[in-house]
């Protein structure tokens, strides 16, 4: 990582922050809090739109161009973690067992020459 | 050979405040054990905790394996304490976006909380504020799903918040103590695997599980699509300002589409 320490520092602090504000924000304040219709309807779409969008990249983009060809270990790996999220996602261990099945496609195949 | 014995307890030295502090603490620890519902917490807890605590481990191994220190990853796991929001902004730490890029995402991701928090609000208000938002802080998504299944109303008399406060400390003392364990576990099994494996995309693949776990309505599923699309599409913007846009443009199009696509309803119903 090349920032310097304490800017990672800095960041972990900041999302510290950010924990303990979201997780009581309706319950800081004893006064109710009253927040515009929009906005709480934004709050359903929020999280999947932010979760979506930082993962995206790691999984399309390859220097900067979109890579989109499916012999990229990457793109294979998060086909068969999604595949097997939907299969199991009854189950309590589906994150799990998604993230082990991709990297049992990813580890092997990224290590071929 | 004549050892002097010590005193008898009342003749020592004063606790001193803190010491008095930490023994009323450990007193109203002890007596909230003794509740019934506090272990039924903790067993309720335990029995998701599996699947929590191989996540956990998986967050653990990301997080060295993107390139944190191991100090650094202990220290998130010990104060962030949200698998999401640490496996998030990894990608973002280590591309050197801005640091208010890394807690815009971290927050947008954690508005889900702010959705528990409205829901909670009438639980937990005859608390104090340090103590609701130290209750509040604890809790994940897994403790917020048992603890409102468990209680459908807020407590009205005093015996019932005593049963709430039990509940919780169990839930969330289990949920922690699983946490940070497997996470450290994660953190230092993780520091040790040769890089070649390429362990840096469990987060990636972490992430990708995640996000498939919130896509439960079709509006979510085109939030998803997307804000994947526009920070897959503009790369080049500096400070990862693509991931800000991406999550404007999604929610957005989600709030205009909302009335056309006549599942407001449902959504409402859910959250």
């Amino acid at each position: 990582m090349a920032e310097p320490w304490w800017w990672i520092l800095l960041a972990i602090a900041g999302l510290t922050g950010v924990s303990v504000v979201t997780r009581s924000f309706f319950f800081i304040s004893e006064r109710p809090l009253r927040l515009p219709a929009w906005m709480r309807r934004g709050l359903r779409y929020a999280p999947v739109a932010a979760l979506s969008a930082v993962t995206a990249p790691g999984i399309f983009l390859r220097d900067g161009s979109i890579s989109l060809d499916l012999s990229d270990p990457h793109l294979l790996a998060a086909l068969a973690a999604c595949l097997v999220y939907f299969w199991q996602r009854r189950s309590s261990m589906a994150l799990p067992w998604a993230i082990v099945a991709g990297l049992l496609v990813y580890v092997p195949l990224q290590m071929l020459p | 050979m004549n050892m002097p014995l010590p005193g008898p307890p009342g003749a020592w030295k004063d606790p001193g405040r803190a010491g008095r502090w930490l023994a009323r603490r450990v007193d109203a620890m002890a007596h909230t054990a003794r509740h019934p519902l506090f272990w039924l917490g903790v067993r309720e807890m335990a029995g998701v905790s599996v699947g929590l605590a191989a996540w956990a481990f998986m967050t653990g191994v990301a997080m060295v394996a993107s390139g944190l220190t191991v100090f650094q990853s202990v220290l998130m796991s010990l104060t962030v304490f949200s698998g999401s929001t640490q496996l998030a902004v990894l990608p973002l730490l280590a591309s050197g976006a801005a640091l208010w890029v890394v807690w815009l995402a971290g927050f947008c991701i954690c508005l889900r909380f702010v959705v528990f928090s409205l829901h909670l609000r009438d639980y937990f208000i005859f608390m104090p504020r340090g103590r609701r938002m130290l209750l509040g802080y604890l809790m994940g998504d897994v403790t917020y799903v048992l603890y409102t299944r468990h209680f459908p109303r807020p407590a009205q008399t005093p015996r019932q918040q005593r049963a709430h406060v039990a509940y919780l400390w169990g839930c969330n003392g289990c949920l922690w103590l699983s946490w940070q364990l497997m996470g450290m576990l994660g953190i230092f099994l993780g520091a040790a695997l040769p890089a070649r494996w390429g362990l840096e995309y469990a987060g990636t693949l972490a992430l990708l599980a995640l996000t498939c776990s919130v896509v439960t309505t079709r509006l979510r599923l085109l939030a998803a699509v997307l804000a994947a699309a526009v920070a897959v599409l503009t790369p080049g913007l500096p400070y990862n300002l693509n991931i800000v846009l991406a999550i404007l443009v999604a929610v957005a199009a989600c709030l205009l589409l909302e009335p056309l696509a006549g599942s407001g309803k449902k959504e409402t119903a859910r959250g």
